[in-house]
Order: structure tokens, then C-alpha cells, then sequence
């Protein structure tokens, strides 16, 4: 049991240790007060403002657990969020505000669903390698999205459709329900059907999957499709949080947000093992640590290179020469 | 077989810039005049000499993200250390190629003693630099130095209205030396060797771990170079310019005929690839009336295409060798 705790140990102690400092210096950070209906407070903010990424590598650490990479999360984002404000800035111009919500959600995620099955494709059936095969939409991603909003930043007033991103329920805000809830549902798919296990298998050793009669191809497709939906719905929320879509800046470099997310998490990027859970305490912590570090009026760009020594430093500690040179140890000590 | 599979991948590089270049030489009136050509090398040098340091680490199988990062905090140094710091251009120039260099060094350790993926490494390195460059200013910062103005306005007059800019004569001088260096000697060969099979190269007893930490320390080294490049280019230093410049790196030495998995390659390859970046970019421009982010959806148009013909060509190969059993 303790053995099987260890990947979520790490990210766990630096969130605890970020926390306990936050608790002794600026014990306000733990306040939550109730303000014209809604919740307030740092911790809600960090929920609040983690959800997108949360959402991301959710969809993100499937990809990875196949041994691939989805570097074209942060422009689908941005196609999927310029898809609905096109949809809904498009029904507001023609007759004042029909229910446009649910086409413009159906069709930022039907953008998000292309791109995933379009990564998917290349990376399985073409076989490039996923950096490449992604990297293609990750460049011309970024065009596409500029295309559909012709260069301009598209902006609209559905309320409904902002209520994804700005509203709350039960005092708790929707971004964070929606991202609770895709959490759910990838680990009840992952955990609870044969699907989770197929992509360790697919992951650790495509090869004897495929002899084994898993249909690899469309395990990896299923990953990218995920990850493209998952990437499409953080698009959504962005965009409905500010009621507008910004072709060039949405989700940028969100991609190695996500990443950065399920590294810290413990998943291993060589695909195989994977933790959901772990990638979503990965996504909570960079983003206390940047709330943190914002709030004690340090400037933001200190976060980037806080962000750096973290990556860094937990790629050391998960480092299989580190782990050798561990255990080799333990051994002489049991010797 | 296995020449005609070769003259393939080196040559179609170079025959879709000459038709790229000529079908909008017969679409844009003015587009052949080698002033335009010219302007190409000098618009991209700081692109080009980071894409020949990136070329020397995707070679070895790796992947350095922290480029377009390194360009971008060498700029800004560069600007402070001669606008803030009062420092000769000379030396601050030194610097910044030291530091960048440095940097190299560090992602290539981390990367050769702890077995590290490459990607993340880079991707530290990445918020790395360009944290430290918003760090010593979010605002751009302008050089008056006469000594920078002087070389950062340098034209060699060549023929017809064609010149060269300090940033056009470095970017082929580097070609060159980095061409023949990869060509002639001993790490160069290793080089391809460790991109080939890692293993087989330290079993070769090739120094492989001092390769890795090598090819990173010239990759932060010419990303340092694109960021004097780009602030002589621009005469002041931006710390976030040059974002997202690792991708169009990327681009121009994969349509330059470089395999992303390592082994094969060449400097002439990801110059090429440089000069079609460049070339669909000036065409865009000349064009007029399409919008900048044509470019990036050319581009990945570009990419797919080749990547699809180096995976067309070495499916070839492999049914060539299965039939030779």
C-alpha cells in the first residue's frame, strides 16, 4: 500500500510545505468569506483559476500514459473557445439572443473532437512520432483560430454561456464543477473498465499489446480524441470566463502547463503508469504556488522560473539513475 | 535502392525551395530581384543561427524547447548590460554568449547524467530563461551605443541592391563552420553516432554523455547568438521576443530534411529549411491582401507534407529491405 502511495508523495509534501508556509506568513490565505453570492477567498481562487489546466491534464496524462504527447492542447483551446464566441457573437448579431449556448458549446467541442482525431490519426495509423504529429496543430492550430476570428478578438454577451465560466453553484465556482467532474469521469473510465488498463498496456509495450489483441490504434486514438475534448471544454470555460476569445493568447503555452501537471503527478513520460489523481495535484499545486507567489507581491514572471526549478527538481528526484543509485544503496544497507 | 532513397531526402528540400521560390517569383512582380532573396537571409539569421544550433541536438535524438526562450533573454541582457550597465558591446556581447552557453551546459548535464527527457529538461529551461528575461525587464529596452548602431546598420554591398547585414554574414559563416564541422571531425560523426543508436555508440566507447552536454552547450550558444542577432536586427532588446521561435526551429530543420529521431540530417538541409520559412513568409507579405496567420497554417501545411514524404521514403526502405531477405 505504501509502495503504491510514493508517485503521489512528492507532489503531496511540496503542496503541504507551499501550504504550511502560507499558513504561517499569511494566514489570510486560508480565509474564505461570502461575498454578493459567491465564495471568496485564495483557496477558492486557486481552485478556480487551476481548473482549466486540471481539465487539460486530465485528457493530458491519458496521451502521455500511451507514451505519446499532445503539444496541441493550447491551440485547440483557442480554436475550440473562437468556435463557440463565433457561434454566439454570430446569433447575437442576427436576432438579439437565442438559445445559441448549446450549439456553441456542441461546436467548440466538435472542434476539440476533430482535433484529437486528427492527432490521433497521424500519430496511430500514420505513425509520426507525437511531438511532431501534434506539433503540426499546435502551429497551424494557432492559424486556424486567427482565421475563424479574422485576426479579432470576438466577443459576446449570452449569459448563459458566460455562467460556465463565471457563475457558481451550490457557492462552489462552475469552472471547478466542471473540471471535479471530468476528473470523475476519466478516473471511472480509467479505473473502472478495461480501458485505463489497455493504456498502460499500450503504453508500456505496444508491441505485445498489439500480439495480445489490443487494437493499439485505437487505444492511442482514444487518448488523443480525450485529450482534444478535454482541451476544447478548457478552451470553452476560458472563453465564457471573460466573454471573449483571443485567438493569439488563449492557451498559450498551456500545453506545458498540462505537462508539467502530470509530470509532477508522477506520471513517468515514457508512457505506461499513470495517476489522474496525481496530475490534478500537480495542476493544484503550480497554481498555488503561483497564487502564492503573486500575492506576496512578487513579480509573475519569479513564478516562471519558480516553475522551471520545479520541473527540474522533480525530474531529479524521479530519475531512474537517481532510483538506481537509491536502491543500490538500500540494498548494501540490507547487506 | 538505397542511393535513390538518399538523392530523395537530400535533394527534395532544395527543389521545393527552388519551385517555391520561382512560383511566387512568377506570382509577385519584383519577388526575383536578388534584393528580396537577400533580404530573406537577413529578415531570418537570428532564426537560421538557432535552427543550425537546434540541428546538432535533434541530430542526437534530442530536442531543445528552450531556444526561442534563450533568444528572447539574450536580447534583453544584452540591451541592459550596454543601455543600464553602461558596458562596451564587445563584452556584453561576450556575456550574453557565455551565459547562454551556460545554460547549455546545465540542460545537457541534467539531461546525459540523470537520463532525463530532453523535453522536460527543455521545457524547464524554457520558463527558465524567459522568467529570468521578464525578470530584468517587462519593457523593451532600446541600445544607442554608436559602436552597436554601427554594426547593427552594416550593409555589404553586394550586386543589384543586394546586401548583407552583420546578422546575414554571421548566419553563413556559422553555416558553414557548424556544416564542416558535423562533415570533418570527430564529434561531428559522434554526433550522428549517439542519434543513431545511444547504445551502440557507448558501447562503440564513444564519450556519449560529453556529446549530449556538448550539443546542448552550442544549441544555448547560437540560441544567444540569435539574441544579439535579433537585438542588433531590431537595435533594442524585448523580453518576449522570439516566442514560440523553438517551433519554427523545429519546422526548418524538419523540412530541411532532419529525422526528429535522430542520425540523419544536415546544416545545408535546415538552412534550406530556413530560407522556405522565409521565403513563405515574404510571399505572404508580398501578397498583401492574406492575413499574417496564413503563415503559420502554410507552415504546418509545409511540415505535414514533408514529414510525410521522409515517413513515404523510409517505408520504402524498409519493404526494400524485407524483399532483400
Amino acid at each position: 500500500m505504501k509502495k503504491a502511495l510514493t508517485p503521489l508523495a512528492a507532489p503531496l509534501i511540496l503542496l503541504a510545505i507551499i501550504l504550511l508556509i502560507n499558513a504561517i506568513f499569511w494566514p489570510s490565505f486560508f480565509s474564505i468569506r461570502w461575498f454578493e453570492g459567491h465564495l471568496v477567498g485564495s483557496l477558492v481562487d486557486v481552485a478556480n483559476r487551476a481548473a482549466p489546466v486540471m481539465i487539460l491534464s486530465a485528457g493530458m496524462v491519458l496521451v502521455i500514459a500511451t507514451g505519446g504527447v499532445d503539444l496541441s492542447v493550447g491551440a485547440v483551446m483557442a480554436i475550440a473557445g473562437s468556435v463557440s464566441a463565433f457561434v454566439l457573437a454570430g446569433a447575437e448579431k442576427k436576432t438579439g439572443t437565442p438559445p445559441a449556448t448549446t450549439q456553441a458549446i456542441g461546436s467548440g467541442l466538435l472542434a476539440g473532437l476533430s482535433g484529437g482525431l486528427l492527432n490521433g490519426f497521424l500519430v496511430s495509423v500514420v505513425k509520426i512520432q507525437p511531438i511532431i504529429a501534434t506539433l503540426l496543430l499546435m502551429v497551424a492550430g494557432r492559424g486556424i483560430a486567427q482565421l475563424i476570428s479574422d485576426g479579432q478578438i470576438i466577443t459576446f454577451q449570452n449569459p448563459a454561456f458566460a455562467a460556465i465560466g463565471a457563475g457558481s453553484k451550490f457557492l462552489v465556482p462552475n469552472p471547478v464543477w466542471i473540471a471535479v467532474a471530468v476528473v470523475l469521469i476519466v478516473s471511472l473510465i480509467t479505473r473502472r473498465t478495461s480501458f485505463g488498463l489497455f493504456l498502460e498496456s499500450v503504453g508500456a509495450n505496444a508491441v505485445a499489446s498489439r500480439l495480445s489483441g489490443i487494437n493499439v490504434n485505437l487505444v492511442k486514438t482514444s487518448a488523443y480524441v480525450v485529450s482534444g475534448l478535454c482541451a476544447a471544454l478548457a478552451g470553452i470555460v476560458m472563453t465564457a470566463d471573460i466573454k471573449a476569445a483571443d485567438a493569439n493568447n488563449l492557451g498559450l503555452y498551456y500545453e506545458l502547463d498540462a505537462i508539467l501537471a502530470v509530470a509532477i503527478g508522477g506520471t513517468l513520460l515514457n508512457g505506461g503508469k499513470f495517476s489522474v489523481a496525481g496530475a490534478v495535484i500537480g495542476a493544484l499545486l503550480m497554481q498555488t504556488l503561483t497564487t502564492t507567489v503573486t500575492s506576496w507581491g512578487i513579480d509573475r514572471s519569479a513564478t516562471l522560473i519558480l516553475k522551471a526549478l520545479i520541473v527540474v527538481t522533480v525530474c531529479i528526484l524521479q530519475s531512474p539513475k537517481i532510483k538506481e543509485k537509491w536502491n543500490s544503496r538500500k540494498k548494501e544497507v540490507l547487506a | 535502392m538505397k542511393n535513390w532513397r538518399t538523392t530523395v531526402a537530400t535533394w527534395s528540400p532544395a527543389v521545393v525551395f527552388v519551385v517555391l521560390y520561382l512560383v511566387f517569383g512568377f506570382m509577385f512582380k519584383g519577388f526575383l530581384e536578388p534584393r528580396v532573396g537577400f533580404n530573406i537571409i537577413k529578415d531570418n539569421a537570428f532564426l537560421g543561427v538557432t535552427a543550425i544550433g537546434l540541428t546538432f541536438v535533434i541530430l542526437t535524438g534530442g530536442i531543445d524547447l528552450s531556444v526561442g526562450s534563450v533568444v528572447g533573454f539574450s536580447g534583453i541582457f544584452l540591451a541592459s548590460l550596454i543601455a543600464q550597465q553602461h558596458m562596451h558591446p564587445a563584452m556584453a556581447i561576450l556575456i550574453v554568449l557565455c551565459s547562454g552557453t551556460l545554460l547549455g551546459v546545465v540542460q545537457g548535464f541534467l539531461i546525459a547524467k540523470f537520463d532525463i527527457a530532453p523535453f522536460l529538461v527543455t521545457l524547464g529551461g524554457l520558463f527558465f530563461a524567459r522568467g529570468l528575461a521578464l525578470t530584468i525587464s517587462t519593457e523593451s529596452i532600446q541600445i544607442e551605443h554608436p559602436w552597436f548602431k554601427e554594426i547593427g546598420l552594416y550593409s555589404f554591398k553586394l550586386f543589384s541592391g543586394a546586401t548583407l547585414s552583420a546578422g546575414s554574414i554571421v548566419f553563413i559563416i556559422l553555416a558553414i563552420i557548424t556544416g564542416l564541422i558535423l562533415k570533418f571531425t570527430f564529434f561531428g560523426r559522434t554526433v550522428y553516432a549517439v542519434g543513431g543508436n545511444q547504445d551502440s555508440a557507448n558501447l562503440m566507447g564513444l564519450p556519449v554523455p560529453r556529446t549530449i552536454i556538448s550539443v546542448y552547450a552550442i544549441s544555448g550558444f547560437t540560441a544567444a547568438i540569435g539574441g544579439v542577432l535579433f537585438s542588433l536586427y531590431t537595435l533594442s532588446g524585448n523580453a518576449v521576443a522570439a516566442t514560440g521561435l523553438e517551433l519554427d526551429a523545429i519546422a526548418a530543420a524538419v523540412i530541411g530534411g532532419t529525422l526528429l529521431s535522430g542520425g540523419y540530417g544536415t546544416i545545408t538541409g535546415t538552412v534550406i529549411g530556413v530560407m522556405i520559412l522565409g521565403t513563405v513568409q515574404t510571399a505572404i507579405t508580398f501578397q498583401g491582401t492574406l492575413s499574417s496567420w496564413w503563415t503559420k497554417i502554410f507552415i504546418g501545411s509545409l511540415l505535414l507534407a514533408f514529414i510525410l514524404l521522409q515517413k513515404a521514403v523510409g517505408q520504402f526502405d524498409r519493404s526494400a529491405n524485407q524483399s532483400n531477405h
